[in-house]
């Protein structure tokens, strides 16, 4: 078991054709992962790879069968694509693209609202379920099968994550990068629920920053909700306020979003929150008596 | 991207907002002619810079006495002030707003901004114009109104009568609820046509003969979107921002400037800023927040070097990369190379981890360079800490 993504995982790559978009489809599909479609606009017929290319997502849906969209258009026409992915009846959206307009994501996140599709990102490194299936640009080599479900607002972080938890053996099931920008298909709460369901998935590293209050909300569902043991740190306690620290969500803004606050809220609903990143893993390892 | 207040209000303006009558001054001269123009009751002289708490600061003047406009431009341009907002340090006055006052017989607090966990716009709204919100929202949460706008349908009359009479204002008639309606619909499509980040007027002003006018008002932009603004990209102002981090821009990294003295740089901003965390765990403090981003080069880790070394606070350096699609060894030659070109006097601890880590940590250490290589973070943050002394 694992969470959003399996070996049965049929992806269309939308902007293929393009220099990211052509080499994470090719590492994508290196790693194992069903890449059986891409969409550039007017280069039907073409070929990436092996991976045929199609003119529309309709296209690709109907003819490979696809039901889940990665997403590498940059980003004046990134909503446009995403809203296309979700009319042509894939299941999954994972937009990997950063710098997408908020108002854009305003209006596709109320466009999505009560379909059957839920979308992961945007500015997000993607999803990976190890050994099974890599949708996102995540180095694969670094992930083991093993027990901990990871979900992170960070890139490189979360890298710096997986990789404590591989060194000391207890490796990962799923890891779900939600993005750094401040409107979000998929949010903390969403993959907790998912990852308590799973039966693999033994503890949860949640790693957060500043800005918003999605690590807060998570607190009040792990308090209610979440039996399994969950590890936690919280980027940015050093973070000047009213400043951007890189992410566009990435913000303390009016004395809201501190790292202390989101450390506080997650320390009360039980969850074991790390000061230094570099004992993410160790303080998995404690968590689950190894 | 923020503005200054005359920019707002000329973007008010554009969009059917009220805004004083007024212009943006730069010498005596041009100011006695406006004032001249003007030709109001009362006069207010507004020191434009990008932070709030201008009044508390000296930097606005109100006057009836036209012939006292040019005086009050010559002692606020130049002058640095020193706000809440702006540091110890200040901000220089290179503009000012001179612009006709108003009979106040109300003042409210109205803003939009995007709610992140709903993804919906949001109007917060209070009859506590004229102060800040954040203060009003913690000390008299229950004088915060909010209210959200579906997207898919933008600003409907029943949100703005929604406000309106949550505000239950003293004599809310006809003549002013119509007009405030109306002026929030507009607000709401200057927020969406222009990407803004937030709008804020505060305070809106109702005058003693009932007429709604925005006294104060601030907007900023999503850096987003402004690629579809040609008219708000050039609204922007260089001499509010740090000269670093305007250099910063230019070669495409992001960079913050802080306080601290050791400098970091790193690849992806939450490890960015995860390591700024550790220094501080270490018993120092971070100079800087910079992201090289996700293919960290020769070029961009020169460039990085080039802006750390120019802030005399830096005593030392943090590379903390960990490499994922690029590899470490490349890496390891970028910051070889780039420390040949650009003379580090600095002391250098750098951590690479990821793909090839281990030829990329061998590279270095053969380099004959001056620095320390680590695996782990927070070896190397100790490290760095060790060679550059603890903060006071």
């Amino acid at each position: 078991m694992s969470i959003l993504v399996n070996k049965h995982t049929r992806v269309v790559v939308q902007g293929i054709t393009g220099k990211e978009g052509s080499f994470h489809a090719t590492q994508c599909k290196a790693y194992g992962t069903q890449v059986v479609a891409g969409v550039t606009p007017g280069k039907a017929g073409q070929e990436v790879e092996g991976i045929p290319v199609f003119n529309t997502v309709r296209d690709a849906v109907k003819k490979a069968q696809c039901d889940t969209s990665l997403i590498f258009v940059p980003p004046p026409f990134c909503a446009d694509a995403i809203l296309e992915a979700a009319d042509a009846g894939v299941k999954l959206i994972i937009c990997i693209t950063e710098g997408i307009p908020v108002n854009d994501m305003v209006k596709v996140k109320r466009a999505l609202y009560g379909r059957d599709v839920r979308m992961v990102g945007p500015n997000c490194p993607g999803v990976i379920t190890v050994d099974e299936a890599k949708i996102g640009i995540m180095p694969g080599f670094i992930h083991k099968k093993g027990v901990v479900g990871v979900v992170s607002r960070s890139g490189t972080l979360t890298y710096e994550a997986v990789h404590q938890l591989s060194t000391l053996g207890l490796g990962e099931t799923t890891c779900v990068g939600i993005g750094g920008d401040p409107v979000n298909g998929t949010g903390f709460v969403d993959v907790l629920a998912l990852f308590e369901k799973d039966p693999e998935t033994q503890a949860i590293v949640m790693i957060g920053e500043i800005g918003g209050d999605a690590e807060e909300k998570a607190a009040e569902f792990i308090k209610k909700y979440v039996k399994k043991p969950v590890v936690s740190f919280i980027a940015g306690i050093t973070a000047p306020p009213g400043r951007r620290m890189g992410h566009a969500g990435a913000i303390i803004s009016g004395g809201k979003g501190t790292a202390t606050e989101k450390m506080k809220s997650l320390e009360a609903a039980g969850v074991r929150v790390v000061k230094n990143p570099a004992e993410i893993g160790n303080a998995v390892k404690v968590a689950l008596g190894r | 991207m923020n503005v200054h207040e005359f920019q707002a209000k000329q973007l008010f303006g554009q969009f059917g907002v009220p805004v004083p009558r007024g212009k943006e001054i730069t010498s005596p001269e041009a100011g006695a002619a406006w004032a001249d123009e003007l030709n109001t009751p009362v006069f207010v002289v507004k020191a434009q810079i990008h932070a709030g708490g201008r009044g508390k600061a000296g930097g606005v003047k109100i006057t009836k006495d036209k012939a006292a406009v040019p005086g009050l431009v010559k002692e606020l341009i130049g002058k640095t002030l020193i706000t809440h907002q702006t540091g110890p340090k200040g901000r220089e006055v290179r503009r000012l707003l001179v612009e006709e006052g108003a009979a106040i017989a109300k003042e409210l607090y109205v803003s939009i901004l995007v709610d992140r966990d709903s993804g919906w716009p949001v109007f917060i709204a209070s009859t506590e114009g004229g102060m800040e919100i954040e203060v009003v929202a913690a000390q008299t949460p229950e004088k915060i109104i909010r209210e959200a706008i579906d997207p898919a349908v933008g600003f409907q009359a029943y949100n703005g009568r929604n406000i309106a009479f949550a505000l239950g204002l003293p004599g809310m008639e006809v003549a002013v609820v119509t007009p405030f309606i109306q002026m929030l619909g507009n607000l709401y499509r200057l927020f969406m046509d222009k990407n803004a980040a937030m709008v804020e007027i505060n305070p809106l002003v109702i005058t003693s003969d009932k007429k709604l006018i925005a006294l104060d008002g601030k907007v900023s932009f999503d850096d987003n979107a402004l690629f579809r603004h040609a008219d708000v990209q050039q609204m922007r102002d260089l001499h509010e921002e740090d000269p670093l981090e305007i250099e910063a821009g230019e070669n495409n990294l992001n960079y913050i400037k802080l306080d601290g003295n050791i400098g970091c740089m790193v690849n992806g901003a939450g490890l960015a800023m995860a390591t700024m965390d550790v220094i501080k765990l270490a018993g120092s403090e971070p100079a800087n927040f910079l992201d090289v981003g996700g293919g960290a080069t020769k070029e961009t880790v020169a460039a990085g070097f080039r802006i750390l070394l120019k802030d005399p606070n830096v005593k030392g350096i943090f590379i903390n990369i960990f490499g994922g699609i690029v590899r470490c060894e490349r890496i390891a030659q970028g910051v070889i190379d780039a420390a040949k070109e650009v003379k580090i006097n600095v002391s250098l601890v750098v951590r690479l981890q990821g793909t090839n880590a281990d030829e990329g940590r061998k590279l270095l250490a053969e380099s004959g360079l001056k620095l320390e290589v680590a695996n782990d973070l927070w070896e190397a943050a100790q490290k760095i800490v060790k060679l550059t002394g603890k903060a006071a």
